[in-house]
Parts: structure tokens; sequence; C-alpha cells
């Protein structure tokens, strides 16, 4: 007997990606993005050319182990700054997104703004949305390659040159520029630039939204911050709908701008998605058709939740900015922002470790005097060479045997081998805590304590 | 891997392993499409519907996430074929942890063998004039022989002080050389019996004493003289020591275990063990030759070193 089996059919559990071709937008938002590409830009592929004092200004010399920025230079020990720095910039990125959302995303994000750049090279070799859309259909013909190409070699060309800033930020850039002049790069700058340029290509070129929509860890945790008079990009439904040309439908003419321009492919029509990075290239769009068709602007625009709903005024979202959640964000980061400036302010660029010889208890050196010996690890992390003073309390009596003074090299580690001695019946029995001081001879103001143990043998 | 003496366990682990990838291969496969009846409604769910009316939406990832599972797999298979994994199978490459150990060692002694040659080729002196030899040899010294001898060289109780001009077997440069290269065992045996009675121990010690010019009761020295004939052997009549033997002058005022009386009658009583280790094997000539130098120039003349 054979039993029917019922016709089937196939659902994926894997989609295709779609290609999204993004219109060109242009308007006050574009304008501002545009800005904005040019503003970081400008910083990134410039710093490393900038120097400062007969250095590069900004370096990451990992090998050294010495962070350059500006005048000053951290040294590993100064992890924790870079510790509050990362909490600034979260709490920064709390702050904003929960006043206006996800305009990280939309105006800033390396990932937007390289996307823009290369987005602009494409649509210089290619041309607008509809002819990269027909180039694409058509069979591979010579003209076709030939543009094709013609792009990936120019997207190459802003790739590499970014992965070489970037590795300029940790080899000197004109020490990395003569290299490459000379064709005498080191096998890790190599693959460090070649990295970094696959890094651009790929993401700008080739991933474009799906890093948004399916790698970036902020794109979904920003929605955490959102509440309902968070500043979103949003859709009139009142005055839109229905759409159409009819002379009884609303605004929206349904001309699928709007869509055309976004970059990752959505309808702002349906309501505020996940997949929005709020670019605003769609009130831009919907402005300008606005303008043509004679009707106000704002039918596509930024506003909150609770305004769209309740028709409020732009006086009426501005009367909501000062809310808990926003005034608790702002406070944090006030504080860590102080915090942050006044140990930065009041860092002493003299660094001291005292490590006690681990062999020796202590030893008896004549009538009754006890030494111990400590190795001074001096880190003098400024950029001027300093002669130091060495002091030591603690215990009445005690003094250094060994030579008292130590000059120490700009940015520079020296271990100094310490005798202390102290008399027996001053020292006591057992262990007993003592300081050491370093002072700068030529400023006094430069000056560390560090505790160390003196120990009397039995 | 020599740990086993059978192969069960190897392909226990090799089966287990190569199952375990294939399952990962074989679920991925089956579950990036679902058959579901033709009736189904598409409403964007999987099909999938239990406890009557409870549906699964369909929310697909990308396709090129699922390429990047199947290149997963691609590189744990190349992972396996090229390095160890697969029970005792050794790898295409052949790499091992301390072979990898052993090339940076030849790497670093490609990059500074010959520095430590150049030193090697001159005069232990004129090394110990060079300033880049000399800080070379402090940072050896701090890395090899300061756990002993102190940070500062000036040694510890058994430890001798190296920056004073007391050598218990010679300060000449080579001699100085040919204790680290081969290290030193020195031992003064139990003199207990030998010298005689604990009173006759007392009174040697206070003989020695005298010898360095320290406080003694001159009563006791008289008598120890007469029983320090047990200890001629080593340290001479004079008890001003010998070098060929590591046996310590006892004319001058440096101890290496404590001048106290206390603690001479205990070294007599109970002997000394002391021992240096050999480095030749674990530093190398080169790096020996240099710290010859430093260690020469803690305790020679300035104007000595300067010359050269």
């Amino acid at each position: 007997m054979s039993e029917v089996r019922p016709a089937a059919k196939v659902i994926m559990m894997y989609a295709p990606r779609e290609e999204i071709y993004p219109r060109e937008a242009s308007g006050r938002y574009a304008t501002l993005r545009w800005a904005c590409v040019w503003l970081t830009q400008l910083l990134f592929y410039g710093l490393p050319w900038l120097n400062w004092n007969g250095r590069q200004a900004v370096l990451f010399d990992l090998g050294a182990r010495k962070f350059h920025i500006l005048g000053l230079v951290l040294w590993p020990q100064d992890f924790i700054y870079l510790a509050a720095l990362l909490i600034i910039c979260a709490m920064s990125l709390f702050l904003v997104t929960a006043v206006a959302g996800r305009v990280w995303c939309g105006f800033a994000c390396p990932q937007t703004v390289y996307t823009e750049i290369f987005l602009w090279i494409e649509r210089r070799i290619e041309g607008a949305r509809s002819a990269r859309i027909r180039l694409d259909r058509q069979p591979w013909t010579p003209e076709k390659a030939m543009r094709k190409g013609a792009k990936h070699l120019a997207w190459g060309a802003v790739a590499l040159w970014t992965g070489l800033t970037f590795v300029g930020y940790f080899t000197p850039m004109r020490t990395l520029a003569g290299a490459i002049g000379a064709l005498s790069l080191g096998p890790w700058e190599c693959f460090w630039i070649g990295f970094y340029a696959l890094a651009t290509y790929g993401n700008a070129g080739w991933l474009r939204e799906q890093v948004c929509k399916y790698m970036c860890p902020y794109a979904r945790f920003q929605s955490a911050m959102f509440d309902k008079d968070t500043l979103i990009v949003t859709y009139d439904t009142k005055r839109g709908e229905p759409r159409g040309s009819a002379e009884a439908s609303g605004d929206c003419i349904d001309c699928t701008l709007c869509v055309q321009v976004c970059p990752t492919g959505i309808d702002i029509r349906k309501g505020l998605q996940y997949e929005c990075i709020g670019c605003a290239a769609c009130v831009d769009a919907c402005n300008g058709v606005m303008d043509k068709i004679s009707r106000p602007r704002g039918l596509i625009l930024y506003s909150t939740e609770r305004a769209m709903a309740l028709g409020w005024s732009i006086k009426q979202i501005g009367e909501r900015v000062l809310r808990p959640r926003v005034l608790v964000y702002s406070a944090l980061l006030a504080l860590m922002l102080a915090a942050f400036g006044t140990a930065l302010a009041l860092r002493t660029p003299l660094k001291l470790d005292v490590i006690r010889d681990r062999g020796s208890m202590g030893r008896e050196v004549g009538d009754g005097v006890i030494e111990n010996v400590y190795r001074l690890q001096i880190m003098n992390t400024a950029e001027t060479a300093h002669r130091f003073r060495i002091e030591v309390s603690g215990i009445d009596g005690i003094a250094l045997a060994s030579p008292a003074e130590a000059q120490v090299d700009a940015a520079a580690t020296r271990a100094v081998a310490a005798r202390v001695q102290a008399g027996r019946e001053a020292a006591g029995k057992g262990s007993r805590p003592i300081e050491f001081t370093l002072v700068a001879l030529d400023d006094p103001s430069l000056k560390v304590r560090e505790k160390a143990v003196f120990i009397v043998p039995r | 891997m020599a740990d086993f003496t059978s192969i069960y366990w190897d392909a226990f682990i090799v089966i287990v392993t190569l199952l375990s990838i294939a399952g990962c291969g074989i679920l991925l496969w089956s579950q990036s499409a679902h058959r579901v009846p033709a009736s189904a409604p598409a409403d964007g769910t999987t099909g999938h519907v239990w406890d009557e009316d409870l549906t699964e939406l369909n929310t697909p990832l990308p396709r090129w996430w699922m390429w990047l599972f199947y290149l997963t797999i691609v590189f744990g298979l190349a992972y396996l074929f090229l390095y160890p994994g697969l029970g005792s199978y050794a790898g295409k490459l052949n790499w091992k942890s301390g072979g990898a150990y052993q090339e940076e060692l030849a790497k670093a002694g490609a990059d500074y063998g010959p520095l430590f040659a150049r030193y090697a080729s001159q005069d232990i002196q004129a090394v110990a004039a060079d300033p880049q030899a000399r800080a070379i040899g402090e940072r050896l010294f701090l890395t090899y022989c300061a756990q002993c001898h102190g940070s500062d060289a000036r040694g510890n109780k058994g430890y001798p002080n190296l920056t004073d001009k007391d050598w218990l077997y010679g300060g000449d440069p080579s001699v100085i050389k040919a204790t680290i290269m081969k290290g030193r065992s020195g031992a003064m045996p139990p003199m207990a019996a030998a010298v005689g009675s604990d009173k006759d121990i007392e009174n040697v010690a206070h003989y020695v004493k005298s010898l360095s010019g320290l406080s003694h009761d001159p009563i006791k020295t008289v008598f120890g003289k007469t029983k320090f004939g047990a200890c001629v052997a080593c340290h001479g009549s004079g008890g001003a020591g010998n070098q060929a033997l590591g046996a310590p002058n006892l004319t001058d005022k440096v101890w290496l275990y404590g001048g106290s009386a206390e603690t001479i009658m205990e070294t007599i009583r109970k002997g000394r063990s002391n021992n240096m280790p050999a480095f030749e094997d674990f530093l190398g000539e080169g790096k020996v030759h240099v710290l010859a130098a430093y260690v020469w120039s803690l305790s020679a003349e300035p104007a000595k070193v300067a010359t050269k």
C-alpha cells in the first residue's frame, strides 16, 4: 500500500542577503554627516603626521611600552586612565543615546563614516542608484569589468591608506612612510596594514549594513537606553496616511524615496525598527519631496514617541529632556570626567617600586648595625632627565649606606640597589615598616613615597 | 604519546573528535532548511506548531553567517591536520612547545651572539672597562646572581661578599670566571672530634678571634693556640687560609657565617658546607665572561679598570 506524501515546501533558516543600493540623499542631515566625516577623518588621517617636542604627537609605542599623547607620556602602570576613559566613552554613549537616539551610529561611527566614503566612490564610478542596479543586473561586458575594477581599486587605495594610518599610531608615521618609499617594511607592519586595510575594505565595501544588523553589539543594547522621550527618526502616521496622490489621501505620496535612501533598507513608515541607525537620510529625502509638492516639511522627522502620540511641539519635547534617566547619566558622566581630569592633573610623572632582596633577610655589618638591601625601580615618566635624592625614614637613626643620589634619563627606568642601615637596638626585632622618599633635586614638588619593610635577623 | 601503552585512548580521542565535527556539520546542514506541508500558512513562521497553537517565528540569519559556521569546521579540520590534536598524531607541521622555545633561544642567540663573541675575544679587564659591557653584566648579575649574593653583591650569611678584596678562591679575573663557569663546592668537615672537648672548642674559637684582632679572652686564646693544629692543614699555621682549597683567611675581619665566639664554635662543631652552582651550561661562556668582568670590577681599583 502506498501512502500519498503530502506536497511539501521548504522554509530557509538562513536568508540570502538582499543587496541595498542607497540613493544619495541631500539636505540638512546629509550635510551634517559629511561634516562629521571630514572632522573625524581629518583627525584620524592627520594626527599621526603631527609632531610634538621632536616626536610624533600621538604615538602608542608598544615595544617601549610608552604611550605618547601630546605632552603626556603614559606607561602601562597608567592603565587605570584607559579604564576611566572607556567608562567616560560608555557614559557619553548612554547619555547621547537617551537624549537623541542613535546619533553616534548615524553620524560618527567608523562603520557609517567609511561606508559613506565608499558609497561616494561607488557613485562617482558606477553612477546613481538606478545605474548601479542596472549595472549589476546586466551580463559582464568590458565596460562593466572596467567600472567594477576601477571601483575596487579606488576602495583598495582608501583602505590601504587607512591601514597605513592605523599602523602609523603604533610605528612612527614618518619612519613608516620612509620604509614604504624604500620598500623595507617589516613583516608585522605589512601584516597589520594589510589586516586593517582588509577590514576597512570588507566592512565599508561589502558588509555595510550587515555589520550594524548582525555584528554590532552597541546597536542592540542601545535600545535599553531608549524611552518614550528619546529622539527618534519617525514617520508622522496621522499626517501621512492614507498614502497616495488622491485628493482625500494624506501627505505621503508613496514615492518610496525614504526607502531608497535608507542605508539599511528599511521602510521608516513601519515605525521604529532595530535596523534604523538614525542617519536621517529619509528625513532629508522626504523634506525634499514635501518642498516640491508644497507641503510643510516634517512628514518624516526627528521626534519622540510621546510627542508623536500627544502632538507635542518642539518646546514641549525640550522640556522633557531633563528627566531622571538623563540626569543620572549626566551626573555619572560629570563625576567620571571630574575624577579623570583631577587624577590626570595631579599625576606625578615619577614612579617608584621598592623590591626587597628576597635572598637575604638582613645582615649584620659591624657593631650591631643591621643592613637590608632593596632594589629601587625608579621610573622617570617625564620627558626630561632628573637627578633624584633617595631618603629613607621609619626607624631612629636609619640611614642609607649606598649613594643617595641617582640620575635617571628622560622617560627611562633605572634600577638602583639601596643599602639601608639601622642600629639593632633602635630597629628592635622582626620586621619594621619603613618608607622611601624620592625627590627630584631640581624640582622639590616632583616627589614620591613608597612603603617597604626592614627586617632584623635573629 | 608515550603516556599510554595501548592505542585505545588514541583511537577514542580521534573518533570522538572527528564524530563531533561531523555531527556539527550534519546539524548545520539539516537545520538550514525546514520541510513543511504545502498547506502551512506563509506567515513568516517556521511551520513548527506545538501545544495546539504555539508557532515559532522565523527570523533568519543572513546566509553568509551560515558560511562562517562551515568555515569554522574547515578551520578545525585544517588545524587538526597541521597541529597536534588528534590523539598522538603530531600534525603536519610537527610543532612542539619545546621546539618553539628552542627556536626563540636560537633567535636570541643569533641576535646577541655576536655581541658576546666580541667581548669574549677581549681581556676580562678590557671588558670591565667598557661601560656597555658593565651594564650588561649588571643586568645579568641582577637576574642570575642577586638571589644569593644580593642586589648590591655584598652577600649574605653563607654567601660571600663580592665587593671586598677578600676572595675564597682568588680574585684574579680568570679565577672569578672559572668560579662562575664550574661552580665551587666548599666544605669544612665537623672538627669537634679532632679539636677535642667543648672547652677546647671554645678556646680555639677565642684563638681564631684573636687572629683577626677581635675581642678575645687571652687565657683561652693561649690554650686554643695549642689545639689549632687540627686546623692548619687547610687554614695554614698562621690561619691565613688557602685559596687553592677555598679555605677562608681567618686573620681578616671578613666572616662568611659570623665572627662571634658562638658562631665560630658552631662552625667548628658542625662544619660548613657551601655550594656555588656551575653556570657554564646554563649561561654559556660568552655571558659568563661579561659577568666575570662585572664581578671583578666591583672590587678592582677603579684606576686599574679605567686604564685598560
